[in-house]
């Protein structure tokens, strides 16, 4: 047997000898989850300057503080009006899908998952298919589009939620087949509609689920920011939770976690945030899926980190992209869902090689 | 289901739980973790009334180590550093130093400072054992389980593991409740054995009164040859093929 073996571990057990080392190495994993952060939050806030600056009517960084200062001007409209919200909503959207993506990722220990996987999207978009098929919106006004998107992704929610997880001992792989499912059916019955209907409606459905930051209603706006910072906030909550899940439900629950309670409210918290967030900005691919990887490999696997970089991750995304979508064919703008699949997937598939040729490397 | 299981095991022994695949013994662990709901009348850990005590606090009373630590993508310091999470309130977010110095200090124990950085998934059987078993020390239980943490490995990390709980429980006073299908290993290591049956005890007692060759025949249904081991003084358990017992039979 080796040297160390062969001392005592009643010698070892009484040492002091680790103190050092673990006080080195907390403090090597704090230093480095604060570096994260404030790599984040620079790239955020760069990139809520750029979105500020950049567009039809274009400012310098320098100007953007007379522009505050004069509040008649057409510059400070254009800002607080349309730039703002947009980055906002962004902000909150982003945040909120990538937030969803790692939570569900995590309860269902499955990488492949998203937040539209469990139909959530399907959902909504079905209830704006069936408010535009009827022609609700005309008659009741444009809010019923965000409504119905909501109200349509809180059935699967429920679908979902009572068919799969309402048992004391729920099996999590059926829950994922059961929301699967439900996806599948919403879509059928959604391209029924879009078979049926006439071919203004199915634009008008079609561009819906393509997806925008566009939203002119600013309490929308508002509530969507407070509810996905408040999923963070409670998802941060259940950190612990989500951390010991990484080793399986059973593990976790040696481990002193309450595993189904920590399931159901982590269920509940991201399948919300990815309603509200279809159904005010469409369906914004790729967010749930791309950003989490990512940040996986950069800041690791702890939950507690995973999650602020993910949302922060997310944010920044999002806006950048809403950026490039305004932009590149300026006048004109191009969805932004066009936007995430392809510059997501592209840099996902360079990151992930990169970093499979780094670990051969190694 | 289990029924009248009725076993008592003292502090800083080293119990062996045996029985063939169907008998109940991981069942049995399951209602100790919690995982399973149990209708027994009376449970007792060291005084406590096991039912008054929630999740987390039995998880600071008896860690389990499993056949198969589920590989993850996580370093063997975070994975180890997990058993303290038992410890943690719900809004204490983050490991404090004490949480780090014990992990480290298992980590030595074990031997397994050496890969700390490394992921999990690096690390070969026998290594995600060993840090498997650090992690449940570092929940600083009254009472360790063992679900046939051992099974898949080769003699030498069978042995090594063994050596090292054996130690632990000798001079750390460790209580140590173990599954294990190695009926010679279950002899060699511990000071008692409950063999279960079908649901139930069938015996239980020292390893020279457990494990006869009657006792063996009748619970697993095999023929069997026992000595004593020359060593350890304790039984030692022989397989007998058909071809040789037929052949023994005829000459008989």
């Amino acid at each position: 047997m080796n040297r160390e073996r062969k001392r005592s571990l009643k010698y070892i057990y009484r040492s002091q000898i680790t103190i050092h080392h673990s006080l080195e190495s907390m403090k090597k994993k704090y230093i480095n989850w604060g570096i994260y952060l404030l790599v984040l939050m620079a790239l955020l806030v760069g990139s809520v300057l750029l979105s500020l600056t950049v567009g039809e009517v274009k400012f310098t960084l320098f100007d953007l503080r007379e522009i505050i200062q004069n509040k008649d001007g057409l510059e400070y409209t254009v800002l607080s009006k349309i730039r703002f919200p947009r980055i906002i909503l962004g902000l909150a959207v982003g945040g909120s899908l990538s937030l969803a993506g790692v939570i569900l990722q995590g309860i269902y220990r499955n990488p492949l998952v998203e937040p539209y996987t469990l139909g959530i999207s399907g959902g909504a978009a079905l209830g704006v298919a069936i408010t535009i098929v009827f022609g609700l919106h005309l008659t009741l006004g444009a809010f019923m589009l965000p409504l119905s998107g909501f109200v349509g992704s809180l059935v699967i929610i429920f679908l979902v939620y009572f068919l799969g997880i309402r048992r004391s001992n729920f099996n999590i792989n059926n829950m994922l087949l059961i929301g699967v499912m439900i996806s599948f059916m919403a879509s059928s019955t959604m391209m029924f509609l879009m078979s049926t209907t006439t071919s203004e409606n199915l634009h008008s459905i079609v561009f819906w689920i393509m997806g925008s930051l566009d939203e002119p209603n600013l309490m929308l706006v508002k509530t969507v920011f407070y509810a996905s910072l408040s999923g963070l906030v409670i998802a941060f909550l259940f950190s612990r939770s989500l951390n010991a899940l990484r080793l399986g439900q059973a593990r976790a629950k040696h481990l002193g976690i309450n595993t189904g309670f920590a399931i159901r409210v982590l269920f509940v918290v991201a399948s919300l945030l990815t309603g509200i967030c279809v159904s005010v900005a469409g369906v914004i691919g790729f967010v749930g899926l791309v950003i989490p990887h990512m940040l996986r490999l950069i800041v690791g696997s702890d939950f507690r980190i995973l999650l602020i970089s993910s949302f922060l991750g997310g944010s920044t995304f999002i806006i950048l992209c809403d950026v490039v979508a305004r932009t590149i064919i300026s006048p004109n703008e191009l969805p932004i869902g066009v936007i995430t699949g392809m510059v997501g997937g592209l840099v996902f598939i360079i990151v992930l090689s990169r970093s499979k040729l780094k670990s051969k490397i190694q | 289901m289990l029924d009248n299981i009725s076993f008592e095991i003292e502090k800083g022994s080293f119990t062996g739980v045996i029985g063939p695949n169907g008998s109940g013994k991981t069942t049995l662990f399951k209602g100790l973790t919690g995982e399973l709901k149990i209708q027994a009348s009376e449970m007792v850990l060291n005084q406590t009334d096991y039912f008054s005590i929630n999740l987390r606090q039995k998880a600071q009373r008896l860690a389990i180590v499993t056949q198969n630590t589920e590989v993850t993508d996580i370093t063997v310091e975070d994975y180890v550093l997990m058993g303290r999470i038992p410890y943690r309130s719900n809004f204490q977010f983050f490991e404090s130093q004490q949480d780090y110095d014990i992990a480290h200090k298992y980590m030595n124990l074990t031997n397994v400072y050496r890969f700390k950085d490394k992921l999990m998934s690096e690390l070969s059987g026998g290594e995600q054992q060993l840090a498997a078993i650090a992690r449940a020390l570092t929940q600083e239980p009254e009472l360790l389980l063992l679900d046939e943490a051992t099974s898949h490995l080769d003699i030498m990390h069978q042995v090594e593991i063994l050596n090292l709980i054996q130690q632990l429980n000798e001079e750390l006073n460790l209580t140590v409740l173990m599954i294990i299908h190695d009926l010679n290993l279950a002899s060699e290591y511990c000071d008692y054995l409950v063999m279960m049956n079908k649901g139930g005890i069938y015996t239980k007692g020292k390893p020279e009164d457990v494990l006869n060759y009657q006792n063996i025949e009748q619970v697993y249904k095999t023929v069997v040859y026992t000595r004593e081991n020359p060593m350890s003084k304790k039984p030692a358990i022989f397989l007998v093929s058909r071809k040789v017992q037929d052949r023994v039979k005829k000459q008989v």
